[in-house]
């Protein structure tokens, strides 16, 4: 009961500071993965895989997909749904909020100068958390053992090739460059299994 | 009560039509709620798709949110949001309670090994865009590194960088009195 309250004001939380839409809300999974140890950072790259690949927006997706884990560890599938439930309905409950309070001043909100200069800090603020989080994942996932005291102690050459690959798939051809995300996960998926990657 | 039905049955197929959010739904908004329900024209989807890029929240909801409060009120705009998260609610449920009884296995950990190096990748390309649009002067640019170095070394959450910025955007426009917005 308690972990679904602190569920929904956890997604609360990140419903109403992340600007910018799903991908805004990897960082603030980040501090949760951190603050909680509800799921890993690992747990969390899987999650936003998956999210990617299934219908729906992609932070409803996540909000969903750590609700039912996190509800999911005290072994009951009835307390892992109510988890997803609590979690999703912690993130949107802002986004109500707040925009029936704007479609009510609607265009002075647009042509607010406060609010568009708020956003022109918002912006870059936004892009470096999430990059911050990509650097995050990238170090656990392309290093194995990362630690910034240690070091890189042991490099995952496969993983590097994958994303050296990949990277020229999605940028620099013309044929594969528009293609859907899940092409790219279901090919990386093949590729793990075929080469047994860890 | 129809009508509130109604909206959450259409969000509901929107839901389950959007891969991935954001820009994706935009053509399935215009099919569905400019074409063939009328809710709303297709300046007013665009309006509502601006401003819920420019609010906290996820785009996708936030639209949902305006186009049904729009219609029926305040509970229009409830039932429009729950509508467009049932399919995730469902379908990501009943993933995740597969992908826990298969992770175990040997390949389901390969496959998502490799699944992990094209997550480090998509978020690269979503950076690499975001980055396009935000970072536009000097500014903007002392701006993100700040933020990026502060959240990468330091406990700081997310939230008090988010605040800082809202604020430093305010300050920087309106007492340089140069507005590039």
């Amino acid at each position: 009961m308690l972990i679904l309250l602190e569920l929904f004001v956890r997604f609360f939380r990140t419903g109403l500071f992340a600007v910018g839409g799903g991908m805004a809300t990897i960082p603030f999974l980040y501090e949760m993965s951190d603050a909680t140890g509800w799921f890993s950072h690992s747990d969390l790259a899987n999650m936003i895989a998956v999210s990617e690949s299934t219908p729906g927006p992609i932070g409803v997706n996540m909000a969903t997909y750590v609700g039912f884990t996190t509800g999911m560890q005290s072994g009951h599938v009835a307390s892992a749904i109510l988890g997803a439930i609590a979690a999703t309905l912690g993130l949107v409950t802002p986004s109500i909020i707040i925009i029936l309070i704007i479609a009510s001043v609607l265009r002075s909100f647009r042509n607010n100068s406060y609010v568009n200069s708020a956003f022109y800090g918002l912006r870059p603020a936004s892009t470096a958390l999430i990059a911050a989080s990509g650097i995050s994942v990238a170090l656990s996932t392309l290093f194995y053992q990362f630690d910034w005291g240690k070091g890189f102690s042991i490099l995952n050459w496969k993983g590097w090739v994958l994303a050296g690959v990949l990277w020229f798939l999605t940028n620099k051809v013309k044929k594969t460059k528009d293609l859907h995300p899940i092409v790219f996960i279901v090919g990386s998926a093949l590729v793990g299994i075929l080469f047994s990657m860890n | 009560m129809n009508n509130l039905l109604d909206l959450f049955v259409t969000f509901a197929k929107v839901g389950v039509m959007t891969f991935g959010g954001g820009y994706a739904m935009l053509p399935i908004l215009q099919r569905e709620i400019v074409d063939h329900k009328h809710w709303a024209t297709e300046e007013e989807v665009m309006d509502y798709f601006a401003i819920g890029q420019c609010t906290p929240g996820i785009i996708a909801i936030n639209t949902a949110t305006f186009i049904g409060q729009k219609n029926k009120g305040i509970s229009g705009g409830i039932f429009a949001t729950l509508g467009m998260v049932f399919p995730s609610l469902v379908i990501i449920s009943l993933l995740a309670g597969i992908i826990e009884v298969f992770s175990h296995l040997a390949w389901v950990q390969h496959a998502f090994a490799g699944i992990r190096v094209c997550v480090c990748i998509l978020i690269l390309n979503a950076v690499t865009k975001l980055f396009k649009k935000a970072v536009v002067d000097t500014s903007t640019f002392m701006i993100f590194c700040i933020v990026a170095l502060g959240s990468l070394f330091t406990p700081v959450s997310p939230v008090v960088f988010v605040i800082l910025a809202a604020v430093a955007g305010i300050v920087l426009q309106n007492v340089g009195g140069k507005k590039k917005c």
